[in-house]
């Protein structure tokens, strides 16, 4: 359905503003009025208008003043100045502030209506422009979901399944691993994709600070609050919120959460008006939310909320036939970045990362190909170009038990589960290696 | 409250001829009855000397006070050059889902605009005018359709491409309007 233009005219000539309310109402925009600067300009600030119709001459506070604290207050406002003495003077300073057009009063209704008309589509495009660069940035997120694994096909099924729908979707995955991507690439391919999507990396904000991203907040609702702003759920109105790292909401929060996700409207901090958004919820953890609900320092009724439909991300480790693939995409899009012939990489090397665990996953694959191409010889990736001693990335191994578990199970997925073959890589019979699997409770990678 | 009738009062000197013409079709189009009488105003408070011309937003406030009931719908029919403050000249306006609007033909005729006289372009226009201005008041916004009788006419000419019916989707929002 189109959005409803919101009018807003400022004179303080009573009948200028009925004649103007009485024109635009019939044509079905939303219109309200203000007989000064000052109450133009409170109005403003709690409530969003698309094109602001304002007088040059008035008592108090003058069309150009207001013209000035309209643009510092929004950039991306429409405003028409009117006067009933044109000068060449004011029109220009009034373009030079920003002005969207200049007309004298009385004009010709022809002339209003295709003030209002060209003013309407400017409003159009600068939304349509929006999406765009929205539906850019995610085409490319998309392409980025390199891999030729079984179990990136998988992850790629699954995202194609669950695309269409309005479901919640918990993405689940180690660090690294490109959960983000994988929300990116849920959104590009849904009915949301022409609306934006919101991300909101949860564990970097604090309670507070997470409250008002989320809901926003009125101006004056906290020190530091000197505007109105929207929050990022109504920012994804008909779009997509992502929630990165939900695991790390506080306690308070989840059950604000839960609300909103129920009713999908909210308040913002420090105000009193309910607002509605129509969107869709996508979250991301690399914790086990299950045992977190079993801990009880998960809500269990936020979970089943928002555990609709799981994906479950792959460690790079199950998926090294990836990593040439990877190698030559992060080859191509740093040396093109950095505005590098294109180089390759020496097979040695190659079979190097192949062999290495990368705790930090792709990132950490991506990281090691970007510094390699930054301090390598600009022809070839050689092995002293790779940080291969030592993980750049924390990792999350924590016992000897954990490194000989992901070891074997590297290794399995390298020689795609032949026990043979990986027993003999690593030095041990097949009895051995069964025994360690079922130890380790080892499984092949979802297919 | 029901609405009873559709009231035309016409103010300064209309033909008879011209008000039959446009009656019946009213009535189709708003399924009202539609009665005519004859009004009283002194017009001359209305003029604006410095434009010549008469003020459209106090006439309306005129016809509302003086002349509107809860139980019709009322347009005040001129034959004076209307205008609003904003504007160098309006056909006529209306309170949207209000309870009144006023018309005016003075700009209807070829003749104004150096065009060779034709009474029947002219009726036209008037009849359009007219179920426009009470659309308003049943609540109907202007219209997207170039035939419909509710597409915004900022000029004669604009009148003369539209039809003088309601499209489908105004007819809909006009039952829905009435209840």
């Amino acid at each position: 359905m189109a959005k409803k233009i919101s009018i807003l005219i400022v004179d303080d000539e009573e009948s200028v503003r009925d004649s103007l309310y009485n024109w635009f109402i019939e044509d079905g925009y939303r219109v309200e009025s203000a007989e000064n600067a000052k109450k133009a300009l409170s109005m403003l600030e709690s409530d969003n208008f698309d094109i602001i119709l304002a007088d040059i001459k008035m008592p108090g506070m003058d069309g150009l003043e207001m013209l000035k604290r309209i643009k510092a207050l929004r950039k991306d406002s429409i405003v028409i100045v009117m006067t009933a003495f044109a000068t060449v003077d004011t029109a220009v300073q009034a373009l030079k502030d920003g002005a969207f057009d200049y007309v004298t009063k009385p004009f010709d209704p022809d002339d209003l209506s295709h003030l209002i008309r060209n003013a309407s589509k400017q409003i159009s495009l600068i939304e349509e422009n929006e999406i765009l660069k929205e539906k850019v940035v995610s085409l490319e997120d998309v392409e980025n979901l390199i891999g030729n694994s079984e179990a990136m096909h998988r992850v790629l099924r699954e995202i194609e399944s669950v695309a269409q729908s309005n479901a919640s979707v918990i993405i689940t995955g180690e660090s690294g691993t490109g959960k983000e991507l994988v929300a990116r690439a849920i959104h590009a391919n849904s009915p949301r994709k022409f609306f934006p999507l919101i991300s909101v990396h949860c564990g970097a904000l604090t309670e507070s600070l997470l409250e008002s991203e989320l809901f926003g907040h009125e101006k004056g609702a906290f020190t530091g609050a000197v505007y109105n702003r929207k929050g990022r759920f109504e920012m994804a109105d008909s779009g997509t919120i992502f929630l990165d790292e939900i695991a790390t909401i506080p306690p308070k929060m989840q059950v604000e959460l839960l609300r909103v996700l129920e009713s999908k409207s909210f308040v913002r901090v420090g105000g009193n008006k309910e607002i509605t958004s129509d969107f869709r919820v996508i979250c991301a953890t690399n914790r086990d939310l299950k045992s977190m609900v079993e801990k009880g320092t998960f809500r269990e009724d936020l979970f089943y909320r928002l555990n609709v439909v799981n994906i479950n991300v792959p460690p790079l480790r199950e998926r090294i036939e990836d990593i040439p693939l990877l190698v030559d995409y992060f080859i191509k899009k740093y040396c093109t970045s950095m505005n590098r012939p294109l180089i390759t990489i020496d097979s040695s090397a190659l079979k190097r990362l192949e062999g290495f665990p990368f705790p930090g996953n792709i990132r950490e694959l991506e990281n090691m190909i970007e510094r390699a191409i930054v301090v390598g010889n600009g022809r070839k990736i050689t092995l002293k170009d790779l940080p291969l001693g030592k993980a750049i990335v924390n990792t999350t191994v924590e016992s000897l038990d954990d490194l000989e578990k992901n070891h074997i199970l590297m290794m399995l997925s390298k020689y795609r589960w032949n026990i043979s073959a990986a027993a003999k890589a690593l030095g041990i019979d097949r009895v051995t290696l069964y025994n360690k699997i079922k130890k380790y409770n080892l499984k092949p990678a979802q297919r | 409250m029901s609405l009873e009738n559709i009231i035309l009062i016409s103010f300064g000197y209309f033909e008879n001829e011209l008000l039959e013409k446009v009656v019946n079709d009213v009535a189709r189009e708003f399924s009202i009855p539609v009665k005519t009488r004859e009004g009283h105003l002194d017009l001359s408070a209305f003029y604006e000397p410095t434009r010549r011309q008469y003020d459209g937003n106090r006439l309306l406030k005129a016809i509302d006070l003086g002349f509107a009931t809860d139980t019709d719908k009322t347009l005040g029919l001129f034959n004076v050059d209307l205008f609003i403050p904003i504007l160098t000249y309006i056909f006529g306006q209306a309170y949207l889902n209000g309870r009144c609007g006023i018309a005016s033909l003075y700009r209807f005729s070829n003749e104004r605009y150096g065009i060779k006289k034709d009474d029947k372009v002219f009726v036209d226009r008037f009849r359009k005018e007219v179920i426009h201005e009470l659309g308003h008041t049943f609540g109907l916004i202007h219209c997207h359709n170039p035939v419909c009788v509710m597409h915004s006419s900022t000029y004669v000419e604009d009148i003369d491409q539209k039809g003088h019916q309601l499209c489908e989707k105004c007819k809909i929002q006009l039952e829905n309007n009435k209840g």
